[in-house]
């Protein structure tokens, strides 16, 4: 998925840059805040957002070198987004993918310096927001077992993938400079990422549940539980006079995790109707067009050759009718996910100094 | 160092009454008291998961919000006073790794006087200053990545020497050193002047560099006196998992203890 | 593949290209991608002279046209895709060898690929006689937000790092027999990838603590910083303004 220069007209191009621009620095301020960790650590959060989210990313840069074998010689990769805002939030997530991307392009040349915006605008930004919003919701309503946030991760990726594939097709619309018809756009696109978003999930789902077995506590959306601190007088243990608790994370706007989770629901039962209703004809898709058809490093499941070369998916209206329901549910989401962002700065931001002024 | 409470008489190191759980839930300490004289080679001493890497990081307040206080040179480990803190006490980390950061061998020494607003020359002598003590000065401009591991420890130790700390607190600062360099490193800590708290499983290694070591068992100090003593102390040294190398005796090397005398 | 693999993707030399300010070759190469995308695509010549001038560049570098090739690779999947635009779009069709083709889809895979293979060579003469340490200086100067100059050079930092655990990985598991093959491995790959995470959020943690402990408040002191004269400014802007002056020829021929 990334694309090069000369892909998207100029004027398209530089809006996607401001609006990435944009969204990365609401990121910044955000991100440390989701950084600032348990309240054990004297040192105020804001501190520890460089090594934490420089680590992710080359955590997410490394994970994507990791191939998991499909069939036949085949494999495919992480992408990270959905990966990075469940583990380490929304926020950190934007940035550290960001960062690899604006990494990849100006060291690897992969993905053009001018389609940096396209770029951070639909991997970076759609896929953690859309991810995590949805990630939330579901959290929110399952019960809270460890099953349920490793379903709620794997429904979050899932649904990630298309939704950036459909974030693409939206701007190609807008300022594609080669006129393949959006339709067909539309239908390989969002066909070819619908399948893509199956091993993004469960792939996710899988490294989810085992960092949660591990350390429940380094998975942002499951946090909380600490036991009272003893004192060994003598052998015997005495409970210690407590210490101030770590501030719980309270979800701040009622009303847009209610939108949240009906928009959530609606599209799990879609998605998963759907995806249950033809499994043949994307097993066959995938096998056809080959999810990560070569062993090379970059011929690999997010390229553009996969993306644009498929003609016919097996059955149009399918993915239709899913692009239609992914995209209310983007609209939504990222709808929710900019009002969730500005409330929660407006309530939380302190006159600390920025020193990351754009 | 020249600071008004700062006096002779003011142990280097008040630990009192400290415990501490980590946010999974695990606690680590349990009540450790502990003081260092100013001037002292401590050894701390203990089997894994004793909690000694939990202690080292309330030393500067890396950690807190458990019971019980410490306090360096007089002045308590508190927020208000973290800068002034960590300019005092001095940690090396175990992975040298985790402490060389920045891009080269120079920019990382220079990091800490630089965070605390040294600028131009004076920044450059107190780098070079501190790269020779340890005798890496001709590897400045090198990253830390293509040092050898006794190297990066040793440039580890000049990160934190170029902030003239009251304390110096090494955590297993001869883990997977060869003999010629864990002997090299002991040269450069024996011939520095500052209080010195060394974490270690290396019990020759206490022997040889610090007059007395305490020892840290399930997050309370179990034992504290004079290295070849409590190093002598089967009964004791068993029952908190301490092992003297084969072959080693602790009252046989007494030359050594003399030298490193406190 | 590794970030911080800079021996690979750094050539070393001395050249008046190498010894450009790293922030004048950044803005160099970005407005000289701009400018050739912003060319019409129907301009042929234009991008004729754009791939002269890059390889004046490349010249003045000392870069060997066969590495600057093997580097241009990366772009395949685009090629692909670009000798596929003929014949999925539609419009008036022109008759090659036999085979029907779209005129307009000719535009466009023409347009995609000249636009992106300048992109593409001018990105890697950039990364050949940049060092990383300087590209992140160079960011810092073009007045990147230094938290996001911060995280790429701990990312460039710790790339190496991180890959080598995952490598050291992957050994361990081979060694006691593990074989990935189809699905079914998945779970234990993503055990591995879960354990990966926790080791670089680890070390994360760590790397702070040995920040903070050396005063770190947030904002990394200043310690080097690139400046550029205004002769190396204008040797830097050679570059994008003969492109400019190509491109508004363009425009207007």
């Amino acid at each position: 998925m990334h694309v090069p220069d000369g892909f998207i007209n100029a004027p398209v191009s530089a809006v996607t840059g401001v609006v990435a621009a944009a969204a990365v620095a609401v990121s910044l301020r955000g991100a440390r805040r989701e950084l600032g960790g348990p309240s054990h650590a004297l040192s105020s959060g804001g501190e520890k957002t460089a090594p934490l989210a420089g680590l992710v990313a080359a955590f997410i840069f490394a994970v994507q070198m990791l191939n998991f074998p499909v069939a036949a010689g085949t494999s495919g990769h992480l992408l990270g987004g959905a990966l990075a805002a469940i583990l380490v939030g929304p926020y950190t997530g934007v940035l550290c993918v960001s960062v690899v991307l604006l990494m990849q392009g100006i060291l690897f040349a992969d993905g053009g310096l001018t389609a940096l915006g396209v770029n951070i605008t639909d991997m970076a930004i759609t896929t953690t927001v859309v991810a995590y919003v949805l990630f939330r919701t579901l959290v929110k309503v399952l019960p809270r077992t460890r099953r349920s946030v490793t379903a709620a991760s794997f429904v979050a990726a899932l649904v990630s993938v298309p939704a950036a594939a459909l974030v693409f097709t939206a701007i190609y619309a807008l300022g594609g400079t080669t006129d393949v018809p959006i339709g067909k756009v539309l239908t390989a696109m969002v066909g070819v990422h619908l399948l893509i978003g199956i091993g993004e999930a469960a792939i996710t789902a899988l490294t989810v549940g085992a960092v949660l077995a591990v350390r429940p506590d380094l998975v942002h959306g499951a946090r909380g539980l600490t036991a009272p601190l003893k004192l060994r007088v003598g052998g015997e243990l005495v409970d210690a006079p407590a210490a101030a608790p770590a501030p719980a994370r309270t979800g701040s706007t009622r009303k847009v995790w209610g939108f949240g989770i009906v928009t959530a629901l609606l599209l799990a039962g879609f998605v998963s109707f759907y995806a249950s209703a033809s499994p043949d004809g994307l097993e066959k898709v995938a096998h056809d067009k080959g999810i990560d058809t070569k062993t090379t490093q970059h011929a690999s499941s997010d390229s553009p050759l996969a993306d644009y070369s498929v003609k016919d998916i097996g059955d149009a209206r399918l993915a239709g009718g899913l692009a239609g329901v992914i995209g209310v549910g983007v609209t939504v989401a990222v709808g929710s996910g900019v009002f969730w962002a500005v409330r929660r700065r407006r309530g939380a931001d302190t006159p600390e100094r920025t020193p990351e002024a754009v | 160092m020249t600071t008004p409470e700062a006096t002779v008489n003011v142990p280097s190191l008040e630990v009192s009454g400290l415990a501490f759980a980590y946010p999974d839930g695990h606690q680590a300490l349990f009540g450790v008291d502990l003081t260092v004289g100013r001037g002292e080679r401590v050894a701390l001493l203990g089997p894994n998961g004793a909690g000694k890497t939990t202690l080292v990081l309330h030393l500067n307040g890396i950690l807190e919000g458990g019971a019980g206080s410490v306090k360096v040179a007089g002045l308590p480990v508190a927020k208000k006073n973290l800068a002034e803190i960590r300019r005092r006490v001095g940690i090396v980390f175990q992975d040298p790794d985790d402490q060389l950061f920045m891009p080269t061998v120079r920019e990382d020494v220079a990091f800490g006087p630089a965070a605390s607003g040294l600028r131009g020359a004076e920044l450059e002598e107190r780098v070079m200053g501190a790269l020779a003590q340890v005798g890496m000065a001709e590897y400045a401009d090198r990253p830390p990545h293509h040092l050898s591991f006794g190297q990066r420890r040793r440039v580890a130790v000049a990160t934190v020497l170029s902030m003239s700390p009251e304390i110096l607190v090494l955590d297993e600062p001869s883990s997977n050193l060869d003999p010629a360099s864990r002997r090299e490193l002991a040269d450069v800590l024996r011939g520095l002047d500052v209080t010195v708290l060394m974490v270690t499983h290396d019990l020759p290694y206490a022997l040889e560099l610090c007059g007395r070591s305490v020892i840290l068992s399930d997050g309370v100090i179990a034992a504290d006196g004079p290295t070849a003593e409590v190093l002598s102390d089967g009964a004791l040294m068993h029952a908190h998992r301490l092992e003297l190398p084969f072959g080693f005796d602790p009252l046989s090397t007494g030359a050594s203890r003399e030298r490193a005398g406190a | 593949m590794g970030a911080g693999h800079s021996h690979r993707l750094y050539r070393h030399g001395h050249s008046p290209v190498h010894e450009l300010p790293p922030h004048c070759k950044l803005a160099a190469v970005f407005l000289f991608v701009v400018v050739v995308v912003s060319t019409p695509r129907e301009a042929m010549w234009a991008f004729a002279l754009y791939a002269v001038l890059l390889a004046v560049v490349a010249g003045a570098a000392r870069i060997p046209a066969g590495y600057l090739l093997k580097r241009l690779l990366i772009e395949i999947p685009f090629v692909a895709f670009a000798v596929l635009m003929p014949f999925v779009v539609p419009g008036e069709q022109v008759h090659v060898l036999g085979l029907a083709l779209s005129e307009n889809g000719l535009w466009g895979a023409w347009n995609v690929l000249a636009k992106g293979t300048l992109g593409v060579a001018a990105s890697v003469i950039l990364a050949s006689t940049t060092e990383l340490r300087a590209l992140l200086l160079g960011l810092q100067r073009l007045k990147l937000p230094p938290l996001l100059v911060q995280i790429a050079s701990f990312m460039i930092r710790y790339g190496d790092v991180i890959t080598d655990e995952m490598r050291r990985m992957s050994i361990a598991r081979r060694s006691r027999g593990f074989e990935a093959r189809g699905v079914r491995s998945w779970g234990v790959l993503a055990k591995s990838a879960g354990a990966l995470f926790i080791r670089s959020y680890e070390r994360g943690e760590r790397v702070h603590l040995a920040m903070v402990s050396r005063g770190y408040a947030g904002s990394m002191p200043v310690i080097d910083e690139v400046t550029a004269t205004r002769a190396q400014w204008t040797r830097a802007a050679a570059l994008p303004v003969t492109a400019l002056a190509v491109c508004l020829l363009g425009w207007t021929l």
